[in-house]
């Protein structure tokens, strides 16, 4: 009934002989390699590696704001460290996390391709990737930047002696890197699609890629420009962004966040693609209104574009693009709505497991949920004059970002786990972490709320005493928070070696990698499959095992 | 509980539980309002979540696999999405249309409001008042009257918040921002820069103190540097030698600045502008920027010669200039003086009068 090849399932499964690890052996072949699987290795490697460093950053932050003054660290090295923590966090790790790791992982195979249409762009924008880090890590070793990951003008361009230009350098070529992987995404999801893969039977999965990689296309380049003018702005005093010339210190907020802003969805999109697989998984049932799910990506990447200016409520721009800005940001704030709500649907007599990745999943759903009701509190432009600037955007954004796009990564990086190295995480251990990172991370963040509200300014090394007790919570959160990301970390290594074989198929899944060996092969599949289901099909599923038991026995 | 541990550490802990901040205080006339919108923003909220984690955790119990074997697979609900669509879509509309009219109140200020001039710089926040009262990070203001703040950075971004008052606004480099507040409460309360600026960003700090009407008098009597604002622009208006263009004479070469604030005027290129504080400081700064018909492009710019301070000092003698009479003594004054002090001089001056560059094409 299908040509796809399939293996014996967990009880039986042994790990198959050939295999995209075991293909070639070497150093030279993975940092050559056209692979798009290890070309995911090498990424998952390298953002773990940055976001520890960027972890080690917040754990300093809380550290210092344990007490009122600055007394753990001088001032400039707190604007230091939390500065590199937002660069280091943004740019080199929530931005390439889920695509340039699990999607690039997945997508061709999820589209039923050998590889990406452009192996080896696929390979530069991860060199990219590279030497945007060792130039972040340049400027950190230097002496740091401490112009906020705003950049904020004219602060950044005329008032700062740190490596401002090396660290515009860094961002500017780690943009490349996801220019590139946007473009490879976009391109093979056009052109690769297997036989009878028409796109309204693609996962939910590569829909949230697509609309992600057009963002990435079309926002980055606005980023590198503006970077650039602030490098030229330093170094020959252009004067763009200088009301002393006749420039306009505003134009760059308007440039910044045309892409930052964008940048967002960048991030959570592909975390809402995972959520869409795992939550049709464990509850053994199609994802529910497939293409409102699919079109709500499209809506916020469109919508996306054009909310920018809800970060300058505050900045003196007229009342009345204000007013049409807050508008479109309310609109935005529907098409994630409507994703919840069916995910939640989706449920609706499912048969339901809570397997680790469903926990992280369940954790995405509260917190997200969450972080983007909060920011209807700011998108309503009358909140936003109080709340903007405060820990209540801090809280925010860590709810959308930590909470849901870092839950989301871990569900996917636990759900296809056994996909990647073909063994299992150990089950008990992995629950725990869940748990502890969801309460870590709603007793950090939770209290950060409340002290917005108060009227606490972001970016502060110094605060009044009476908001201490809030801090001291935040802080001790954040110390849960790390054991509970420290603790994959460390199982994930262990079961490289010692974790359960996991067989092509734990999950019983639909997609089309779960039909393959696990770790798949080199080349993905034998021959090319034909596609004759939709997605999330588990009666196909179920008609296919029976045939084969049929066959076998 | 406080027999085991130590009394004073018992002692601190109570202190320090107790004395804790949940709600900031609510000290202007606006205040209540955005409260008002935050709780129902709230309440929102909290129905969205406990919906969702009802429907995800009433479903995880209903159909968890011991429950339910078997999944009944659903393609989806046209009428659903419809529900889910429009009803967020609603309430967020409501709280679109409130927040915005709470924006357009914070940030349009009603005619009879006192104006206190801020300048920000790294790392202080200078507050200039009409009367002559100069305040480095504090601020004071009398208890039921509208204040207006006009604001200017002269460096980098900083942001001018009181969370008491729910009320801020960015504060930028090379532009006026005003935002406006009614206190309604005597007391001293948190001054904050919330946008980031630099080593000290956290040390940008300050207190409003509003005080009752009566005090609010005595402070103003008591912390007079003796000349007002105005007094102040009178000087630097006559030393920078503006009147020799501006004295209000017919055929002068600039324009009769007397009752010219908040006028309309016609600008060489047919359009009107009005005659506003950020109109008055981009012509001392750039005057190509906007000039008046009838008058030639002559003026040279200031850009680099006039302090923040001292642009606010011109700004509020022009608005408070009713008349050219005590433009043209200065004039005189000036030019009897220059001819007392050096007959050479005042020579220069007549062929090439005020600033050299003024006689450049």
């Amino acid at each position: 009934m299908s040509t796809i090849v399939t293996l014996p399932d967990q009880q039986t499964a042994s790990l198959p002989k050939r295999s995209y690890l075991n293909e070639e052996y070497g150093l030279k072949s993975w940092l050559l390699t056209g692979d798009h699987k290890r070309i995911a290795i090498l990424y998952l490697i390298s953002i773990t590696f940055f976001f520890f460093i960027g972890g080690a950053m917040a754990g300093l932050i809380r550290l210092e704001l344990l007490t009122p003054p600055t007394d753990l660290m001088a001032a400039d090295t707190y604007n230091k460290l939390f500065t590199m923590h937002g660069i280091i966090m943004v740019f080199l790790f929530l931005v390439p996390s889920v695509p340039a790791t699990i999607g690039n992982f997945l997508i061709p195979i999820m589209v039923g391709a050998k590889d990406l249409a452009f192996p080896k762009i696929n390979l530069l924008s991860w060199y990219l990737y590279v030497v945007g880090g060792i130039l972040v890590l340049a400027a950190l070793t230097l002496g740091g930047v401490d112009t906020g990951w705003t950049f904020t003008t004219p602060l950044s361009t005329h008032y700062l002696n740190t490596h401002v230009i090396t660290a515009g350098l860094a961002i500017f070529v780690a943009g490349f890197s996801s220019i590139f992987t946007g473009l490879n995404f976009i391109v093979t999801v056009h052109r690769m699609r297997a036989p009878g893969m028409t796109w309204f039977r693609l996962p939910l999965f590569v829909w949230s890629h697509y609309a992600a990689s057009i963002l990435m296309v079309l926002g980055t380049p606005v980023l590198a420009i503006t970077l650039v003018l602030v490098i030229l702005e330093r170094v020959m005093g252009i004067g763009v962004f200088d009301p002393a010339k006749g420039g306009d210190p505003l134009l760059f907020q308007h440039l910044f966040w045309f892409y930052s802003h964008p940048a967002v969805y960048i991030m959570i999109l592909p975390g809402m693609g995972v959520i869409s697989e795992v939550i049709s998984t464990f509850s053994r049932k199609r994802v529910f209104g497939y293409t409102a799910v699919a079109f709500s990506s499209v809506a916020i990447a469109v919508f996306g574009f054009f909310v920018w200016a809800h970060h300058m409520f505050i900045m003196g721009v007229s009342n009345y693009s204000a007013l049409v800005f807050s508008l479109l940001t309310m609109l935005v704030a529907v098409p994630s709505a409507i994703k919840i709500f069916n995910w939640a649907a989706t449920l609706y007599k499912g048969s339901i497991t809570f397997e680790t990745p469903m926990l992280y999943a369940f954790g995405f759903m509260g917190l997200f949920t969450i972080g983007g009701l909060t920011g209807v509190f700011l998108g309503s432009m009358g909140m936003d004059i109080h709340l903007t600037e405060t820990y209540f955007i801090v809280a925010h954004f860590h709810f959308v970002m930590v909470g849901g796009m870092l839950m989301a990564f871990l569900a996917g990086i636990h759900f296809w786990w056994p996909k990647m190295t073909g063994r299992m995480y150990p089950e008990g251990l992995s629950k725990l972490a869940a748990l502890t990172t969801f309460i870590g991370f709603n007793l950090t963040f939770f209290p950060q709320f409340i002290l917005g509200y108060l009227g606490m300014p972001r970016r502060y090394a110094a605060y009044p005493p009476e908001f201490q007790v809030l801090n001291v919570l935040s802080t001790a959160g954040a110390t849960v928070l790390g054991v509970g990301y420290l603790l994959p970390m460390l199982y994930l290594v262990w079961s490289l070696k010692y974790g359960k074989i996991a067989g092509a198929n734990p999950w019983q899944a639909t997609g089309l990698e779960w039909q393959i060996q696990s770790p798949p092969l080199t080349e993905n599949f034998v021959e090319t499959p034909v596609v004759d289901y939709e997605a999330y099909d588990y009666e196909w599923l179920a008609n296919k095992t029976k045939h084969e038991v049929q066959t076998v026995g | 509980m406080h027999y085991f541990i130590s009394p004073v550490l018992w002692q601190f802990l109570v202190n320090w539980l107790t004395h804790f901040a949940l709600f900031p205080p609510e000290a202007s006339a606006i205040a209540p309002y955005a409260d008002a919108l935050y709780f129902f923003l709230i309440l929102i909220s909290l129905v969205g979540m406990v919906i969702v984690m009802a429907l995800v955790g009433g479903f995880s119990i209903l159909y968890r696999k011991d429950r339910n074997p078997e999944a009944t697979q659903i393609e989806g609900s046209t009428l659903l999405e419809a529900t889910w669509t429009i009803i967020p879509l609603a309430l967020f509309m409501v709280c679109f249309v409130w927040g915005a009219l709470l924006y357009f109140r914070i940030y349009n200020p009603p005619a009879n409001a006192m104006n206190i001039y801020i300048v920000g710089k790294q790392w202080m926040w200078k507050a200039e008042h009409p009367g002559g009262q100069h305040e480095i990070n504090s601020l004071h203001v009398p208890m039921g009257r509208p204040v207006q703040l006009t604001m200017i950075s002269q460096d980098v971004f900083h942001s001018y918040s009181i969370p008491a008052f729910r009320v801020k606004r960015e504060v930028i480099p090379g532009r006026y921002t005003t935002v406006w507040f009614t206190a309604t409460q005597p007391g001293t309360y948190h001054l904050f820069c919330t946008q980031y600026c630099g080593t000290l960003h956290s040390q940008m700090i300050g207190e409003v103190v509003v005080m009752k009407p009566d005090d609010y008098e005595a402070w103003t009597q008591g912390s007079t540097s003796g000349m007002s604002l105005a007094q102040n622009g009178e000087r630097l208006f006559a030393s920078m030698g503006c009147n020799a263009c501006h004295s209000g004479n017919a055929g002068a070469r600039g324009p009769n600045l007397a009752e010219a604030y908040a006028t309309r005027v016609q600008l060489t290129n047919g359009s009107y502008a009005m005659v506003d504080d950020a109109f008055l400081r981009d012509s001392i700064l750039n005057p190509t920027m906007h000039t008046t018909a009838g008058y030639a492009p002559i003026m040279p710019t200031y850009q680099g010669q006039i302090s923040e301070e001292g642009l606010i000092d011109l700004v509020e003698y022009i608005k408070q200039l009713k008349s050219n009479s005590r433009v043209q003594q200065t004039l005189n004054t000036s030019q009897v003086q220059s001819q007392a002090q050096s007959p050479a001089s005042s020579q220069v001056q007549q062929t090439a009068p005020a600033t050299p560059g003024m006689v450049k094409p």
